[in-house]
């Protein structure tokens, strides 16, 4: 009977050892320095800016960001844009490895918040002269009625070409409308030898032509699919007509991004859709390296309703279970102030989102910002519901089997409202 | 495993001497008491890292949680957990949806083609391998290269290889006057390029194995057949395969499950693309489970729909080697 006892004992000891090594709770975190004290703490930042081109400058923020909080630490990530989403889900969901503060994009908020990943920010220094900012930006960052998130940079996209192209093809001026689009395009490939529009195949980049004939991907306030209306049916049959005209190069379905950049600064095709982000890429290509006045940019051409492109950006947010929810806050403060808003306007040419950030100088002596400013206005509110980030992949399933040739515009926009049915629970068709 | 074991000698002695005489078995008990307590961290191990999270996930499979309604604590937020037992209702609706069978399909078709390529290329790799050749080390340190490289460098290496416009394959192909293809643009071309892929990464451990194999076969086997006047044929059909016999049934079967679930090739050198044509059932389930709200009751539903499908190929594969002949 004692074996059998000491038996027992030591398998109750090994499993309290093997479950004391699967994580369990993380301990109750030190009280972080409060009152009157100065600030003090770590704060790790998931970045999800262009490592290469727009980090550094963000880094550059932080080291003054040091010299005002000396005993604040800030642990600078930078993390994939394409796999922070999953990545802080993950981390957050399990209560370890998740930052403290995320530049979460748009469409994440509503989710994160839903889920409970996010800290309110209402009330804390972190939403700092609310009223400063510009309307359709801090729209994102709110999730039933609390602030969730404070818009970072916002963005849309716009219709950047290659003027000499153009020129050569006998257009002065950039295209206002699909038609218009379509001829430009043909009149580039027969007079130039270069393509006229190359198409990336991804949702995000379908919206301008779903948007221009009046269509939309859900209507919000009814609770209905729109996506398979015959509204979003013409914005797709637009697209379909310019691949099989001709006008549009045969699009690139894997890595379509970077195809489609790569034949723009090559200089081989002479117009794309893309957003302000790919500013300082675009001008580092070989044809508007030496020239670039060569670069232009004009809203998103305009279907039968009107010119409307999605509203993008990026926003601060913190993570609920921050140890260092204080130290956090100001560090949202800081990097979102329009001083630092305007820093990053006038070495990337990135929107800023407080209206006080455009007439400084500092924002106002990058070019860029002024160009995309009739763009801007042309932006479109995206549907910020929690199920948002889920509605790209039936479209982008459905755009790739479009530009393969293998569905056309109706039966392809019918597939994905079957799939939102799925998604979005109680939603009617 | 439980089988196997039920196969060897525990099976039959025990329950007979059970039903006889209680008493043995405690004296049994008291006489290895010793061994059985040297074989409880084993089990309890096992039981923890694979019993608790199976069951765990057999279990979610039968309810409606998702990531919004599983209950947690992160910070000042408080979510409290409403989810609910739902039976069958996730497996019937995987079964019943139009995906499902298209997507077994082709999974099967993936399987199929990656095993058998890797079977017959590993299988001739080795054999020329076999014979004394020059440089024999070097080669075969050159093909076992695929299988040393970390197997997402590999899948974006090759993405990047097959780029339609800007791929070095295409430009291969232009250099010599062939138009270029879409290799992963194109429905059927994607499929082909994965299955190349996959086979490039898997021929190396094949071969590896079936090199093992043909070496444990004794040359005076050969000898004789050639003596006898066999055929180089003959000698291949009647010596080499049923010689290698008990290497390739497990190497088989073991490929059959790794390409069944081989996740990053797909994943990463299609996405699934174009289009969701390349879709295989592990990445089109991640994707119905990963993406956006974590749908945590369908992903397991998922899983024990993929371990069902991999259990029974596993059994019925098991019967037909024993049907012939084979003691597995």
């Amino acid at each position: 009977m004692r074996r059998a006892i000491s038996a027992a004992a030591a398998a109750a000891a090994l499993a309290l050892a093997v479950s004391a090594c699967g994580g369990g709770t993380p301990e109750q975190p030190a009280a972080t320095a409060t009152g009157a004290a100065e600030p003090s703490g770590q704060v790790t930042w998931w970045d999800t800016s262009d490592a290469t081109h727009e980090g550094p400058v963000f880094q550059e923020l932080i080291k003054e960001f040091q010299a005002k909080y000396p005993k604040i630490t800030v642990n600078y990530v930078n993390v994939p844009f394409a796999e922070a989403q999953n990545k802080f889900k993950t981390a957050a969901q399990s209560g370890s490895g998740a930052p403290d503060v995320l530049r979460t994009e748009v469409g994440w908020v509503a989710e994160f918040a839903s889920l409970g990943y996010l800290a309110p920010l209402d009330g804390t220094p972190a939403v700092d002269k609310p009223e400063d900012f510009l309307a359709s930006p801090a729209s994102s960052g709110k999730y039933d009625g609390k602030t969730y998130a404070v818009p970072q940079v916002t963005d849309t996209l716009g219709l950047l070409y290659n003027k000499k192209l153009l020129e050569k093809a006998g257009h002065d001026a950039p295209p206002k409308t699909f038609a218009e689009l379509k001829q430009t395009a043909l009149d580039v490939k027969s007079k130039t030898g270069a393509e006229g529009l190359a198409l990336n195949v991804d949702a995000y980049f379908l919206l301008p032509f779903i948007y221009g004939e009046g269509g939309d991907l859900l209507d919000v306030t009814t609770k209905k699919i729109t996506v398979a209306s015959p509204q979003s049916v013409a914005g797709v049959k637009v697209v379909e007509d310019l691949i099989t005209s001709g006008a549009a190069a045969k699009p690139a379905i894997q890595d379509s991004y970077n195809n489609a950049q790569a034949a723009f600064k090559e200089g081989k095709v002479a117009m794309i859709f893309n957003g302000p982000w790919s500013n300082t890429d675009n001008l580092g290509g070989k044809v508007f390296k030496n020239d670039p006045d060569n670069f232009g940019i004009a809203p998103v051409p305009a279907g039968t309703a009107k010119a409307g492109a999605p509203t993008g950006g990026h926003d601060y947010a913190v993570y609920a279970g921050s140890q260092n929810l204080d130290a956090s806050y100001l560090f949202v403060q800081f990097m979102d102030s329009a001083e630092s808003q305007a820093k990053i306007a006038g070495k990337l040419g990135l929107l800023p989102t407080r209206q006080s950030a455009y007439t400084m100088p500092e924002a106002a002596a990058n070019d860029m910002i002024g160009k995309w400013k009739e763009p801007m206005a042309a932006a479109v509110q995206r549907p910020w519901i929690p199920e948002g980030g889920q509605l790209f992949q039936p479209l982008v399933e459905g755009y790739q089997k479009l530009a393969a040739g293998q569905q056309g515009a109706e039966p392809m926009m019918q597939g994905v409202a079957k799939a939102y049915q799925g998604l979005l629970k109680g939603w009617s068709l | 495993m439980t089988a196997q074991v039920a196969d060897g000698t525990a099976a039959g002695t025990p329950a007979r001497g059970r039903a006889r005489d209680p008493m043995r078995r405690g004296r049994a008990y008291s006489r290895h008491w010793y061994a059985w307590a040297m074989c409880a961290p084993v089990v309890i191990v096992t039981l923890v890292l694979v019993g608790y999270p199976l069951v765990r996930g057999i279990y979610l499979s039968l309810t409606d949680a998702t990531e919004a309604n599983m209950g947690r604590t992160i910070g000042m937020n408080v979510i409290p957990s409403t989810y609910e037992f739902v039976g069958l209702a996730n497996y019937t609706a995987i079964v019943t949806s139009a995906e499902f069978l298209s997507r077994l399909g082709w999974t099967v078709v993936w399987t199929v083609a990656c095993v058998a390529l890797h079977y017959g290329l590993g299988l001739g790799l080795a054999m020329l391998l076999n014979r004394p050749v020059r440089l024999r080390s070097l080669y075969r340190m050159l093909l076992v290269l695929p299988w040393a490289v970390p197997v997402f460098v590999s899948a974006f290496i090759w993405r990047y290889l097959l780029n339609g416009e800007f791929g070095v394959v295409n430009a291969m192909l232009r250099a010599v006057g062939f138009a270029g293809v879409t290799w992963l643009d194109d429905p059927f071309w994607a499929k082909v390029s994965v299955i190349g892929v996959n086979v490039w990464l898997g021929v190396p451990f094949m071969m590896l194995a079936l090199l093992g194999g043909l070496q444990a076969i004794p040359r005076e086997l050969y000898e004789a057949a050639e003596v006898d006047g066999a055929s180089p044929w003959q000698r291949f059909r009647h010596i080499t395969l049923p010689g290698l016999r008990p290497v390739s049934s497990t190497v088989v079967l073991l490929g059959t499950i790794w390409t069944f679930n081989q996740f990053p090739v797909i994943f990463l050198v299609t996405k699934g693309g174009p289009g969701g044509s390349s879709e295989i059932l592990v990445t089109y389930a991640y994707r119905q489970a990963f993406e956006g709200i974590r749908n945590y009751s369908g992903s397991a539903a998922w899983g024990v729909l993929i371990l069902a499908l991999l259990v029974v190929m596993a059994v019925v594969y098991r019967r037909a080697l024993r049907r012939a002949g084979e003691a597995w």
